[in-house]
């Protein structure tokens, strides 16, 4: 007699992966690859800048590996925090930026509604020329804009060159356009007849805006509000150019001008202010991180 | 509440006229629907009454006063759109005593308001939900319930239906005529469905390129349409127009529909088109159920001839038969017994005291 024994799992097969998942599969290789080295890119400076922040003077002109503490010193914060000048700069950031942030969202949310919902004679092209102003780049306006200031101090006398709330008037030539572009493609997505029955439920055009609109469009005023943040507190240009005393400067400047004498740099402190000074918006975008996206992707394809 | 006019109105875009000068008397406690296809303005119509639309002119009154030039919130009208425009961050409630709220209404009263219309309604236990928590229906009985608590002169529905799925609509239907018979508020109702036209209506009003073609009880329409567009526009399926023409055989008022097949017209009906002239082009107009299979008994004015059908759809209560009358198609409404079959010949009735004549070139029911 004899036996046939067969494998327990049948005849082999040979086992093929779907097509579609194997791509798949490909495909979040890649992705996490690319995401792996962009993560790498935009991270090693700040890394840099935490080090090197941690680290003495002599160490960080002493010829040893640039990426590792050997004496870790927090000398760098206690100085820079203790520093008045820190303060009055981190201070004058921080009020210039929630102040212009307020003016944007005064100006633009109205004007969004406006160009985006009461339909009036030229409204259209007013919506694209609040578009073209944003892209004129700062690196031409900062001239005339200037000259502005000076001519208005030549005839009234008021001073504003120089001054830490010049910056209120300068930064939202860059916020109020971006926000207002942003804001119209929100309350443009917004149902005509929702608008219609708050009409009909008798709300005015104001009641209409502040009851409804702003309601429904949060997550864009939210993502309006965190850009004009970070664009007013990362200014560079227009400060250095409109503010010169030491009292009168934000962050950005302040770090820059006090630290760097002549050719003498102060890296510690230079990258401990840097690092401390990108806390603010880290710390909003963390909190509100969920309703920018949101925010940015509705404005993206509904607008 | 309050009656309803429009006198003469128009409305422009431009160069195009949207609505032609209309008039139309709307009662009070009544149900108008208006009805037509897309781009007849209806809706147009309803948004100028409504105060959405300006009107290019003519007169719009309610409770006698014009309200040309005053605006929505004023006029004391409410309105349910046809995609519900429930405000999505409120509350059932909160959407529903929104505009009692902006008039400052004491908060007892807005209670007690809400409360009534959403037990009318049957939403009572969805007051505390938010509008993307509620099916279809449900955000509609809220649209009509944010109406109902206004408790204002007007009544207007936008095609309010038409988002709703086949059985829900009829289901809605029903409801939203229970409303009117509890609340009896004036209501301009528009939709482009002749079945919610007929069903909900006190009185039709069919419009057309911005004129109204006829106004009357849905039955009026049904039986008495004045214009071809009203008779084929109501009714399913609709109307069969027959090209024909009117003879004198023998003493006899006689109509012609083929070479081989003509059929002495009723008495009612031969006085009725004695004094037409015989060489007009006319129409024969007659509804499905009015062809029907043969019996043994026929009443007098009904004729039989025989045809050979194409197609059949059986529809269960009814089977409707597709022929053709020297290339006219033609549908009837057969018995499901009739043994009514694809491609196979059969004997018809047609009962001509229900006929309607038309003039081919104007569309006018003679």
């Amino acid at each position: 007699m004899t036996t046939v024994t067969m494998d327990k799992a049948g005849p082999r097969r040979k086992v093929k992966q779907g097509s579609i998942s194997r791509d798949r599969a490909w495909a979040l290789r890649w992705s996490y690859f690319f995401l792996a080295l962009f993560a790498i890119f935009s991270l090693t400076p700040p890394l840099y800048m935490l080090i090197t922040s941690l680290k003495g003077s002599a160490e960080i002109s002493a010829a040893t590996n640039p990426w590792w503490v050997f004496h870790p010193t927090l000398g760098n914060y206690v100085e820079l925090l203790t520093s008045s000048q820190f303060l009055r700069f981190f201070w004058n950031s921080a009020i210039v930026s929630i102040v212009v942030v307020a003016i944007t969202m005064l100006i633009s949310v109205p004007a969004a509604f406006a160009l985006a919902r009461m339909k009036f004679w030229g409204s259209t092209a007013l919506a694209t020329g609040v578009f073209l102003t944003y892209l004129i780049p700062d690196s031409l306006l900062f001239i005339p804009l200037f000259k502005m200031f000076a001519t208005f101090q030549d005839w009234t006398g008021v001073q504003l060159l120089n001054r830490w709330y010049v910056l209120l008037l300068v930064y939202p030539t860059l916020t109020v356009p971006f926000c207002t572009w942003i804001m119209i493609g929100y309350f443009a997505s917004i149902p005509k007849e929702l608008d219609e029955a708050a009409l009909i439920d008798g709300a005015s055009w104001f009641q209409t805006l502040t009851r409804i609109f702003i309601p429904v469009a949060l997550p864009g005023l939210i993502a309006a509000t965190i850009f004009a943040f970070t664009v007013s507190w990362a200014q560079f240009l227009y400060p250095l150019v409109f503010t010169t005393s030491t009292d009168q400067q934000v962050l950005p400047v302040g770090i820059i001008t006090t630290l760097i004498k002549g050719d003498v740099f102060n890296w510690g402190q230079i990258m401990t202010g840097a690092l401390l000074g990108a806390a603010p918006p880290l710390i909003i975008y963390a909190f509100l991180m969920d309703y920018y996206i949101a925010g940015l992707t509705a404005g993206a394809t509904k607008g | 509440m309050a009656d309803v006019a429009l006198r003469k109105v128009v409305k422009r875009y431009d160069d195009v006229e949207a609505v032609r000068g209309i008039d139309l008397d709307i009662a009070d406690h009544e149900f108008i629907v208006l009805v037509g296809p897309s781009g007849c303005g209806k809706s147009t119509t309803l948004r100028m009454i409504a105060g959405l639309e300006d009107i290019s002119d003519g007169d719009i009154m309610i409770g006698g006063d014009v309200v040309n030039d005053v605006p929505p919130k004023d006029r004391d009208i409410a309105m349910v759109f046809q995609n519900y425009a429930l405000y999505p961050h409120m509350t059932v409630a909160e959407n529903m005593s929104f505009g009692l709220r902006l008039k400052h209404y004491p908060k007892a009263e807005i209670k007690a308001r809400v409360t009534e219309a959403a037990r009318l309604l049957d939403i009572t236990d969805l007051i505390d939900r938010k509008p993307k928590q509620l099916s279809g229906g449900q955000r509609q009985r809220v649209a009509m319930g944010r109406a109902i608590v206004r408790n204002p002169k007007v009544f207007l529905f936008d095609e309010p239906l038409s988002n709703l799925d086949a059985k829900l609509r009829v289901q809605m239907r029903i409801e939203i005529k229970k409303v009117h018979q509890k609340v009896r508020t004036t209501t301009v109702y528009v939709t482009h469905d002749q079945v919610e036209a007929m069903t909900l209506a006190d009185r039709v009003v069919v419009m057309n390129k911005g004129r109204i073609e006829q106004i009357g009880t849905p039955n009026e329409l049904y039986h008495k349409p004045a214009t071809r567009f009203v008779a084929g526009f109501i009714g399913s399926p609709a109307m069969n127009f027959i090209p024909c023409r009117l003879e004198d055989v023998g003493g006899t008022l006689q109509i012609r529909l083929t070479d081989r097949i003509a059929f002495p017209l009723p008495p009612a009906r031969a006085a009725r088109y004695n004094a037409l002239p015989r060489t007009d082009k006319l129409l024969l107009g007659l509804r499905p159920e009015h062809l029907t299979e043969s019996h043994a008994h026929l009443e007098p004015g009904v004729e039989t001839f025989d045809t050979v059908l194409d197609v059949t759809e059986p529809m269960g209560m009814e089977t409707l038969v597709y022929f053709g009358l020297d290339g006219t198609p033609v549908c009837g409404r057969v018995n499901p017994n009739a043994g009514a079959k694809d491609g196979a010949p059969m004997r018809l009735a047609m009962d001509l005291n229900n006929m309607h004549l038309l003039n081919e070139e104007t569309g006018v029911v003679l």
